[in-house]
This record gives structure tokens, sequence and C-alpha cells, in this order.
């Protein structure tokens, strides 16, 4: 049986590269009102890379093939 | 049909795009994902209603925590915390951690070597069944009437924040939900639950994070409260002492006796919609570090709740109201307090994961109760009341059949709610009127051998109704106050402390005389269910560090610092 962490660490992943990609975009191209508050942190670019990496580690260490 | 454009408002509080519409897609993706890849784990009734009895301590804690981290309940607290400052944490503290701590020390091993389905099934086997069907029926009702009410006020959150028409919202989510517990059951709500846990985590951390970077730290986030609102939206204790001198308007007694031993008790410990998730641990062990566990992770809650709302009264530009105010001139409630913090931080992407969050915390809830409700449908009142002969089949089936009719009536309530708005107000009461007497039926059960039968049925209906009779008495003669909740300077919160705190005595009063009165239940009937008859089971002969009672110790020296702390 897969395990919840397993689809957990494919939330994460998934959603952490989306966020990631989405703040590299707006690193590259400065939008003209970026609509929030501490832009200039560009919060999306290292918090979807935490989640991006915290995901991959969930997902590589209860793939369904790795569990005893 | 109506158009798919006409499904979105024009005004909203935060405008989504395309990247965050992925991501809320990709979140119904997964959860159906996983409801139809655990059908075929939902064969025999152990595994639709009870996950197999097979959840790790972490799988069943965190599902524990989850069932009552609802989207409302993030949002409502957030609110609550910016219009009464620091004290609102005092339902994620004193309000949560000893209950826990007592569920998994003390009453635990009574629900789990019984190998009760339910709460209600506790009372059948400790009271008989008159205590069964009066707690059985009045939870199921309630139960998915509050699950149509919490329905109804997701989707008005959802039209208000993202312009979402509420059709859209009630319909889509509710199928959701019926689908993936009707094919997976339990162990579907439970993964489910899991995964809103780490969703929640990952969409609203970061607003603590950069609001206390924006407000410059809580030394400084401490003088900006103090200069917009008062000295005391900081302070936990320090302003209890007096029914005047706190935002509250409440009195340490009311926290500590009404919310700390009484109300978080009954919730914690009798709510079969939480116990329900302990039930499914996979031995004594696990069942007693999960809500340790649960308790350990409540502590942390209010860095993503009650933080928030104490930012927002330091950050935000524009000054919060009340709902009714807010109705009329058009501004923005306490309870906007949460997605006004998300839009204000949370660009592309994060903003997709915030409402993802809400979203999942409020599809969980409902599945929560729809679950619950659907048990206690099936073993507490379908079977021992309609049909007693049932094969193990035929019950899985009709659970199946009842999660789709408990969606359907959540729905339809949220709709009734829809047409008569003050519904709502009276659901919300009545569910917390079975709360506390439940609690001292339950747990004079497993205390105090002496209890009978009809002493547990008198003092649960006895209570109930002295509870209904105090909410009629405010209601009808609101100057009743100054006697129910002991002060006519009492907010809401503060009657409902001590309106559990006096139905919680009349239902003891009521157990213990009526039990005096009557026929004692033979020793032997009673091994398995009462504190003293019964062999309470080792967890087993593990290292310090695995035992629940070392981690209850933790979780105790943790709660008393923090209190200290922000006293």
């Amino acid at each position: 049986m897969i395990s919840i962490w397993f689809f957990i660490g494919v939330s994460l992943a998934v959603n952490g590269a989306l966020i990631l990609a989405a703040g590299i975009f707006q690193l590259v191209n400065p939008p003209a009102d970026p609509g929030v508050v501490l832009f200039n942190l560009h919060a999306n670019v290292w918090w979807g890379a935490v989640l991006l990496v915290f995901g991959l580690i969930y997902c590589i260490r209860f793939a369904p093939g790795r569990q005893a | 049909m109506m158009p798919a454009i006409a499904m979105f408002a024009e005004t909203r509080l935060v405008h989504l795009s395309p990247v965050d519409m992925v991501i809320i897609a990709f979140y119904f993706v997964l959860v159906l994902a996983i409801g139809f890849y655990l059908r075929g784990r939902a064969n025999t009734g152990e595994d639709f209603f009870m996950a197999g009895r097979e959840m790790t301590a972490w799988v069943a804690g965190l599902s524990f925590l989850s069932a009552n981290l609802g989207a409302l309940e993030l949002m409502g607290w957030a609110g609550s915390a910016y219009q009464y400052g620091i004290l609102a944490t005092h339902w994620y503290w004193i309000g949560a951690i000893p209950a826990m701590l007592f569920l998994a020390l003390v009453m635990m091993p009574f629900y789990y070597i019984s190998k009760t389905h339910s709460v209600p099934g506790y009372l059948k086997l400790r009271f008989g069944e008159p205590s069964r069907a009066l707690s059985a029926v009045s939870f199921a009702f309630m139960t998915v009437l509050m699950s149509g009410v919490n329905m109804f006020a997701m989707a008005k959150v959802m039209q208000i924040v993202l312009g979402w028409d509420i059709n859209f919202s009630i319909w889509v989510s509710s199928l959701t939900v019926a689908i993936y517990v009707t094919l997976g059951g339990l162990r579907s709500a439970i993964f489910n639950e899991v995964l809103q846990f780490f969703l929640i985590w990952a969409g609203a951390l970061l607003i603590p994070i950069l609001g206390l970077y924006e407000a410059g730290g809580w030394t400084n986030l401490k003088v900006q409260i103090a200069a917009r609102a008062s000295e005391q939206y900081v302070h936990l204790w320090a302003g209890l002492g007096s029914f005047t001198s706190n935002p509250m308007g409440i009195h340490w007694t009311g926290i500590v006796f009404g919310l700390g031993s009484i109300i978080s008790m009954g919730y914690w410990t009798t709510d079969f919609l939480v116990v329900q998730r302990i039930l499914a641990a996979k031995d004594i062990r696990s069942a007693e570090m999960a809500p340790i566990i649960g308790a350990g992770f409540k502590m942390l809650v209010p860095i993503i709740v009650i933080l928030p709302g104490l930012l927002g009264l330091a950050v935000l530009p524009v000054k919060l109201v009340p709902e009714s105010v807010a109705a009329v001139t058009g501004g923005h409630s306490y309870n906007d307090v949460l997605p006004l913090m998300l839009a204000r931080y949370c660009g592309p992407g994060l903003l997709g994961l915030g409402i993802t969050a809400l979203i999942a915390g409020f599809m969980s809830g409902m599945a929560g109760n729809v679950s619950a409700f659907t048990t206690v449908w099936t073993y507490d009142i379908y079977r021992p009341l309609i049909n007693s002969k049932g094969s193990d089949h035929h019950y899985v089936n009709m659970g199946r059949w009842t999660t789709v009719v408990g969606v359907l009536i959540s729905v339809g309530t949220a709709y009734l709610v829809m047409q008569f708005a003050s519904i709502m107000d009276y659901v919300q009461a009545l569910f917390s009127f079975f709360i506390a007497p439940l609690f001292g039926t339950v747990v004079l059960g497993m205390l105090w051998k002496r209890a009978t039968g009809p002493g547990g049925f008198w003092g649960l209906l006895c209570g109930t109704l002295s509870s209904i009779s105090m909410w009629a008495w405010v209601k009808v003669d609101p100057s009743a106050l100054r006697y129910v909740a002991l002060s006519p300077h009492a907010k809401a919160l503060a009657q409902d402390m001590y309106q559990a705190l006096w139905s919680f005595v009349v239902c003891v009063v009521v157990t213990v005389v009526v039990s005096l009165a009557t026929k004692p239940i033979a020793d032997g009937e009673l091994t398995g269910l009462v504190y003293g008859l019964t062999e309470i089971p080792s967890v087993g002969d593990v290292p310090l560090y695995e035992k629940p009672l070392f981690w209850a110790g933790v979780v105790t020296v943790v709660f008393f610092v923090l209190n200290i702390y922000f006293w």
C-alpha cells in the first residue's frame, strides 16, 4: 500500500515547483506593480524551493517501491 | 445552465493568477486520486468505518488535530485574535492541551479496550441502550446540520474572498467529499486530513514569518499593538482578574473552569468527530500517543492563526469592524483578517497555496463530519434499532449510501441557511448543548463504578435540557446573563463557558443522585469499562522516549512555559 507520506511528498513537490517557477518568472520579469508587501524578499522563490526540497525528500523516502 | 463567467462575482478580496488556479485544481485531483486508490481497501466494516484500526500514532494524531483545524476555525480565530488579542490563544492552549492529555492517559485506554466503534457505542456498553440512543440521535442529527452550516459559511467566504458563486462552491466541494469518502471510507478521510495538515502549514506559515519581519519582531509588534489597541491585547492572564479589565469581558474562572475543565474536555474527549480518528490507531501505545502528538502541534497552531490576527492589528492600513457593521458600511470584518494578510504578502503561487489550504480545511472538516455521521448512523442507530441481522457487507453498503445521504442533507441545510440566516446561530448553539453533559456522563462512567444505567441516561438528559434552558433564558431575557455568566458584562464566549459549566454540574449531580437511588451494576459487567475494575494494558517494554507518559510530561512543561512567558 502506498504510504500517506508519499502523497504528501507529491503534493509538496508539485506545489513547490509551481510556486518556485512563478517566483523565478517574477524575478526575471519584475511586474510594475507587484501587488504585495515585501516583494523584494521574493518569498515565492525561497518558499517554493523549501516545499520542493521537502516534497522530494518525502517522495524518495516513501516511494512505493522502497517501503518495508 | 449558468454561464461560467457569471459564476464569479466582480467584487473580491483577492485575484487569482493562472498558477494559483492550477494549484487549486491539483488539490482536487489529488484528493480524488487518493479516494480512488483507497476504494479497494474499504470492503469490510472495520475497513470502511474504522480504517482497519491500523493507523500509526503520527497519522492518527495529525488527523485528530486536522479534523478540528477547519478553514472557518482558522479564519474565525484569526478574526478573534484581531478582536480580542492574544486572549484567543486560550482556546488553543488551556482550552485544548489538558483535555488532549486527559484523553490520552485516562480515557483512551477504556475506549480502546472496549473496542467500541463510537462514543455512543461506549455509552451502550456502560449505561445501556437508552443512553446510546439519546447521544447517537443527537450527535448524528447535529453533525450533518453543522456540516451544512459550515458548508454555507465556507461558500460565503469563497464568494467574499474569491468572488466564487455560492452554488458552485457548495456543489464542487460536497461532490468531491462524497466521492472520496464513499470510495475509501474513514481511511480516505484520514489520509486527506493529514494532507490538509501539511497544506495548511505550507500555505499559512509565510504570513507570520513575513508579518514579523515587517513589524520588526515580537517586541516591536507588542509596542505597535499597545499603541493601536491596548496593552491588554498581548497578555494571556494579566487582565483576567476582573470581567472589565480585558477585551473579552471574561474572568479567569470562566477560562479555567468553563473552558479548560468542561468545554475542552467535552469536545476533545467525547466529540466522536475527533475521537473516531484515535479509535483507528493500530495499538494501545499509538492510541495514547496520537492525542499527545496532536497536543504538541496544537500548541503551535497559534503561530498560523493568532499571530496573523495580532499582526493585522499592527500592520493593516484599514481598521476591521464587526460583521454587522461591515455589512452596512461595506468595510472589512474581523473575519477577513486572514485573507487580507494572505493577499498582503502572497504573490502568484503562494496565494493559490493559501486558498488551497482554506479549501482543504473546509473539505476535510466536512469529510470528518460525514464519516462520523456515517459510523454513528450505521452502528448506533440503524443496526440496533432498525436492522440488527444484516451482514457486514450490508452495513458497509449502508455506510456508503449514508455518506451520500449525509452530504445531501448537508447541502440541503446549507440552502436552508441561505434562506434563513438565523438558523446558523441556532444550529451552532444546539451543538454546544450536548458537549458538556456528554463529558459528565462519559467521565463518570469511566471513573465511578457506582454510576448506573438510569443515572447515566437521566444525567445526560437533564444536563442537556439545562443547557438549552439557560440559552433560551438569556435569549428571551438578556439581563439573565448576570446569573448565567455571573456578570452583565460577559460576552457571548463567556456565556458559553458558564453555560457549559452549569450543565456539566447538573449532569453530574443528577447522575450521582439517580445512581445512588438505583440498583448498582455488578462488577463483572463493568470489566474493561470502568477504572478500578479494568486492567489497563501496558504500552509494552519500550524505551523512555517512546512512552506516552514521557511525552505527556514534555508537552505539559512546554504548556506551562508558554503560559508564563505570555502571561
